[in-house]
């Protein structure tokens, strides 16, 4: 959205504009003006520069979001050692301190920038930035940015990416889409991480996982993997192929 | 608990629109912050003096304001007022609708004074 042609003026706000509201003066002779700027504006305006980046090099930016422990790095390793040998990958690891997670990833052969993030809870779009100055995207057909393990904070930030992707981890239960919208709001994927876990939980129903996620009004597809098994990758490695095959 | 990076992103807006408007101090931020927007409202009162503190917007209230969660349905076209976790149309029952409010995160508005009493700033 921008401030200059009207597309932020959403159904919720344009009464205000239409009121001729654009600058109300009050009694006390002080001046109220009109903004309808997004707040987070500058992050936005910061993705969309990272997006171009992406575009230009033709690689896909996938944003991979979970709870702490859900399993994003373990995807990751058995992802690269599916496809590393047919596509370039590259990962962005967002934590709040340590390399551990950056060593795991570069241990398989593939670059792998670590953000740090101190105490925030989120990457940001700024942060992506910065980590992109040392990743050289030639020839990278897939840049994963691992965000912090965290359900809330991550998706209200615009990175740049071309997809989210949200992991839902057996242990964590089914209910996870009702209990955290915001997030799985905006996956484009829905990984239900762990599934080699399901007989022994007994208590994690796919399909009811689906079902919160449709009452949340989102489309995406949900799919079961297991990274430790390998059951269910194939779906998620097609998806990935395709999305690899649709930045070309 | 990202409500503090989020004022502080809105106080560097308001401190724009001050300039913008040669106003020496910010009254009032009125800001939209939808209920699916991610942000909470007690964190985001709690968050805000803290990043208002020794700017332009020092004493400045703010007043945070919601939009009900409204969907469309895809299907029938019924319009709906819903809960958070349930975006499902209230008509025809449908899952498959588009959000039509409820997700702002928006500055909306900001009240300035000049500290030369009695001058207003010219927008």
């Amino acid at each position: 959205m921008c401030d200059t042609c009207g597309c932020n003026v959403t159904p919720g706000n344009e009464h205000l504009v239409a009121a001729g509201g654009h600058l109300a003066h009050t009694s006390s002779g002080s001046e109220s003006i009109e903004v309808l700027k997004g707040l987070l504006d500058a992050n936005d305006h910061q993705a969309a520069h990272n997006r171009e980046h992406f575009d230009r090099h033709k690689t896909l930016a996938v944003n991979l979001m979970s709870s702490p422990g859900a399993g994003k790095t373990s995807l990751l390793e058995a992802t690269i050692e599916a496809l590393g040998a047919d596509l370039k990958i590259a990962v962005v690891e967002g934590d709040l301190e340590t390399e551990n997670d950056a060593n795991r990833i570069r241990d398989k052969g593939v670059p792998a920038v670590q953000i740090s993030t101190g105490s925030a809870c989120h990457l940001d779009a700024h942060m992506v930035h910065g980590a992109l100055h040392d990743l050289d995207l030639d020839g990278v057909d897939i840049v994963f940015i691992e965000n912090v393990g965290n359900l809330v904070c991550p998706a209200s930030f615009d990175l740049g990416q071309h997809h989210n992707v949200a992991l839902l981890s057996t242990p964590e239960g089914h209910d996870k889409p009702a209990k955290y919208p915001v997030m799985f709001r905006a996956a484009d994927l829905v990984l239900v991480s762990k599934c080699d876990l399901l007989e022994v939980l007994g208590d994690f129903d796919p399909d009811t996982a689906e079902s919160y996620l449709r009452q949340i009004a989102n489309p995406a597809p949900l799919y079961k993997v297991s990274a430790r098994t390998g059951a269910g990758m194939d779906s998620w490695l097609d998806w990935v192929r395709q999305a690899v095959e649709a930045r070309q | 608990m990202h409500e503090l990076s989020v004022c502080q992103a809105l106080i560097s807006q308001v401190a724009q629109v001050a300039r913008t408007n040669h106003a020496s101090t910010v009254t009032d931020i009125y800001v939209d912050v939808g209920p699916l927007s991610g942000v909470e409202h007690p964190l985001m009162r709690n968050a805000f003096p803290l990043a208002a503190a020794g700017t332009v917007a020092n004493n400045a209230i703010l007043h945070l304001q919601t939009m009900p969660i409204r969907v469309r349905c895809k299907e029938c076209g019924a319009e709906s007022e819903v809960e958070v976790n349930r975006l499902t149309c209230q008509s025809c029952g449908d899952w498959r609708t588009n959000l039509i409010s409820g997700d702002e995160l928006l500055l909306q508005r900001v009240v300035l004074e000049n500290s030369n009493a009695g001058v207003k700033a010219n927008v």
